[in-house]
């Protein structure tokens, strides 16, 4: 019972921040109720029991990514409001297209939760996992299932780091 | 009942009442300490040598005018000083203090939460703080304040990396993120890690300087290049929060080194039988004890060390203690690896 009122809040908090994210006219506001907003996400992942994935997402998201955002609306000055654009409903036509993929793809998970609810999370439950505590299973599914897809993540991050470095110094 | 509620309420407001009073006489042992280096007196006046001067300054700041600059984005300019005061606050929920003691026939545990990824939750709640400073020098609209704000973010997000790299060498040697767990870590391995952990540990104290914009590093605070700082534009008790948020978190470092390298609330050479009477001291007051030892040092490094150059300072974050850590990291895999 508490835990499904602390869901609700929780949820309502994290969809009404967004939509100030994108609602709010301030380019400064809008990124820290995106703050705020991974603030509650963290909430929710602490309400799951996942205090690992908590603290990260605190520490990566709110307090690392975010602050770099700041940084970028800081120094780029966006205090007058953009011009309109001559053609107003240019990206009616993309929003409906991408809101319809979003919707087909709910329900798609939604259906699938539906027929094949047991079997999908027993057999995720049921491999043994020779760790106790959160932080360890974690590591040890990272470096064991999901061995893969952590390595070309962390490849991405190089290629990607080592783009912005050519980007910001052309001559080396 | 009284496990679930009152305990923990009581526990948190005897923390932050000690804490506060902590900060607020932190203030006045650099004053003193100060003068003392600088053959003079500090404040005499209030009091027998002063000690009630914290409370005279309090008075002072809390009758002060609070100015808001007309150009200043109100929201943001509020809420800037509330952002940094917090996490240097909630960050006390996890230090302990020292181990489960009795208590009026009680068992009471002399920290407040003793969760199993301890000090990742420091580091985020740390992480999050820096978001007090920059909005501060944002929201003054006024060039000085912003100039310091960018300053002292690009200052705590370099010095973050290699602080938390030697984060993770010591959690690697203890095998747990719990702050507790890492006392007892050491207390079963019968060694602080100041001492297998040199290397971390000096990082981790200059990174520490360099969070908490304190000398050496106080370049966000550089009154003769940036007027006062990203707190130029406030006045009165929202400056003080500021103020208090530094100290705050003066405390933070100090609390956190001391849990990590010195041992935390075990007294020195726990197992040797010949020292049994120091277990006569209470834990909480070797803790304080060390705490304190960092917080005179915070004090004296102040007093004797002129300011580092903006690209002094970037250089030294970036092309000395970062790969210093992680090297230091490496080996400590390495040796871990080679033990097991």
């Amino acid at each position: 019972m508490g835990q499904a009122i602390a869901f609700y809040v929780i949820a309502a908090c994290i969809l009404g921040f967004a939509v100030l994210v994108v609602s709010t006219k301030d380019t400064v506001h809008s990124v820290l109720f995106l703050v705020l907003d991974f603030l509650f996400v963290a909430a929710l992942y602490v309400l799951l029991g996942a205090q690992f994935l908590a603290v990260i997402q605190v520490l990566v998201y709110a307090g690392g990514i975010v602050v770099l955002y700041l940084f970028v609306v800081m120094l780029v000055n966006l205090k007058r409001p953009p011009e309109a654009h001559q053609d107003p409903h240019r990206r009616t036509k993309l929003g409906f297209g991408l809101a319809a993929a979003v919707l087909v793809e709910l329900g798609a998970i939604a259906a699938y939760g539906y027929t094949a609810p047991a079997s999908a999370t027993l057999s995720a439950a049921s491999a043994p996992m020779p760790v106790a505590g959160n932080t360890e299973q974690v590591g040890w599914l990272l470096y064991t299932q999901y061995l893969v897809p952590f390595e070309i993540a962390s490849m991405l991050l190089l290629v990607a780091m080592i783009g912005a470095i050519i980007l910001a110094k052309r001559e080396l | 009942m009284v496990d679930q509620l009152v305990i923990p309420l009581l526990k948190i407001v005897i923390v932050l009442n000690a804490t506060l009073v902590g900060v607020t006489y932190m203030v006045l042992l650099e004053r003193k300490v100060i003068a003392w280096a600088q053959s003079r007196l500090g404040p005499m006046r209030v009091g027998p040598y002063g000690i009630l001067q914290p409370i005279a300054d309090a008075v002072k700041l809390m009758i002060k005018e609070d100015i808001t600059p007309v150009r200043a984005d109100r929201w943001v300019f509020t809420a800037a000083p509330i952002i940094s005061m917090v996490p240097a606050l909630i960050v006390y929920a996890v230090i302990p203090f020292g181990p489960t003691v009795h208590l009026f026939g009680r068992p009471v545990n002399l920290y407040i939460t003793d969760i199993n990824v301890g000090l990742l939750y420091i580091v985020s709640v740390a992480s999050v703080g820096v978001y007090g400073i920059i909005l501060a020098g944002y929201a003054s609209n006024s060039k000085y304040p912003l100039l310091a704000s960018l300053r002292a973010s690009a200052q705590l997000i370099s010095y973050e990396v290699a602080v938390t790299l030697t984060l993770v060498s010591v959690i690697l040697v203890a095998g747990t993120l719990s702050m507790k767990g890492i006392v007892d870590a050491q207390y079963n391995q019968n060694v602080w890690y100041a001492f297998i952990q040199p290397i971390a540990f000096v990082i981790f104290f200059i990174g520490g300087l360099a969070e908490t914009n304190r000398a050496p590093f106080d370049l966000p605070e550089a009154e003769q290049e940036l007027t006062g700082g990203f707190h130029t534009e406030y006045s009165g008790m929202r400056f003080a929060l500021f103020f208090l948020a530094e100290y705050a978190n003066m405390i933070v470092v100090s609390s956190v080194a001391t849990t990590l390298f010195l041992g935390g609330w075990l007294p020195p050479f726990p197992h040797v039988s010949a020292l049994r009477f120091l277990y006569y001291i209470p834990s909480w007051a070797w803790f304080l004890l060390k705490s304190f030892v960092f917080l005179y040092i915070f004090i004296w490094v102040r007093a004797t060390l002129p300011r580092y150059r903006y690209d002094q300072l970037m250089r030294l974050g970036w092309k000395v203690l970062i790969p210093l850590a992680i090297a230091n990291l490496v080996l400590t895999g390495i040796v871990k690896i080679a033990l097991m």
